[in-house]
């Protein structure tokens, strides 16, 4: 029964990609002229190992809107794992060297917070969300990201997210709605 | 009655026999250009207290105790020693990036702040290395304005 249940999920997964494909295609038919600023895009601003560091990040940022210790633990591990499997090998010598130096102190703020209790987890994640913000200026992503900001928190501190809505990491149901958004990036 | 007698000598021939595991030792004479004191400007109070609360652990030269070739007290020594220069080396502070050197400064206050460090099984014994309220204070804004200026 479970089983049937899990292969009818991703045979609806699998149908809404397609037909988000297919869409895809057709937006690009239909806007010949748009099609190529589509492409420059793509080949230059995204990067699949970022875009999969980016993701942990956010499992992480959630886990702590959520006050959820164990689960940011969790995605602490992961992110770990994708910063280490991060490859820097297309990008410029100067960057590489910035992006290096991003990837080893973030790696260290993750393995804290894989290992550490909720307040702990969060005084790395600020310094973390430092840490990403940088790695994002230089390899861009294919999302629209919104940079807020809690003046509260040690002095202020800031964090990305994927909604413009403000959901605090640092205070989580204590403070949910504390801070503004005080960057677009795209 | 006899049962007792077997363990007794069981555990004390197992202590003697440990006692010839040889353990590395963090010693050095030389402090490298590197050293977090020798390119910073730190005021001698501070260094004196970073000295005695840190370095042991932080660095390439440890002030080892009197009990420190006894086992199984040394093998817990190496165990800190090591983790505590995985994390952070005072020796190597200048080759690390600014990046770097922030999150270590960030850490260091936390550390203080939170007195998690120096370590309750250290200050046991080095109950000089502990921080007193106003010491916490001298340090803390030391290191804060240290990181302010990166």
């Amino acid at each position: 029964m479970k089983n049937l249940k899990m292969s009818i999920v991703a045979i609806l997964l699998l149908a809404v990609s397609f037909t988000n494909a297919q869409e895809k295609e057709k937006m690009n038919h239909d806007h010949g002229d748009m099609k190529m600023d589509h492409s420059k895009m793509t080949t230059m601003k995204s990067d699949v190992k970022a875009e999969v560091i980016l993701s942990d990040y956010f499992n992480l940022k959630d886990a702590l809107v959520g006050d959820d210790t164990k689960k940011a633990a969790q995605a602490g591990s992961k992110l770990v794992a994708s910063l280490k499997a991060f490859d820097a090998g297309s990008y410029s010598k100067e960057e590489k060297e910035e992006l290096a130096d991003i990837i080893e102190d973030a790696i260290e703020h993750a393995e804290h917070i894989s290992e550490s209790a909720i307040d702990h987890q969060r005084e790395h994640f600020k310094t973390l969300s430092k840490d990403i913000t940088d790695l994002v200026a230089i390899t861009g992503t294919k999302s629209t990201l919104y940079e807020q900001f809690c003046p509260m928190y040690d002095k202020g501190s800031a964090w990305l997210s994927t909604s413009n809505e403000v959901k605090n990491p640092y205070y989580g149901s204590k403070m949910l709605k504390c801070g503004k958004v005080q960057k677009t990036i795209q | 009655m006899k049962i007792i007698k077997i363990i007794a000598l069981v555990l004390l021939v197992a202590f003697v026999g440990i006692q010839f595991i040889p353990t590395t030792r963090n010693q050095s004479d030389t402090v490298p250009s590197t050293d977090f004191m020798l390119v910073n400007n730190v005021p001698e109070t501070i260094q004196k207290k970073l000295q005695i609360s840190c370095y042991d652990c932080h660095s390439n030269n440890t002030q080892y105790p009197w009990y420190n070739k006894i086992q199984p007290a040394a093998w817990i020594l190496e165990d800190h020693i090591k983790e505590g220069k995985a994390e952070l080396n005072f020796n190597e502070w200048d080759s690390l990036s600014s990046r770097r050197k922030s999150s270590k400064l960030r850490s260091i206050i936390k550390q203080i702040e939170s007195g998690e460090m120096p370590l309750d099984s250290y200050t046991l014994i080095h109950t000089d290395a502990k921080f007193s309220e106003t010491e916490a204070e001298e340090v803390i804004n030391f290191i804060t304005q240290l990181k302010d200026s990166l």
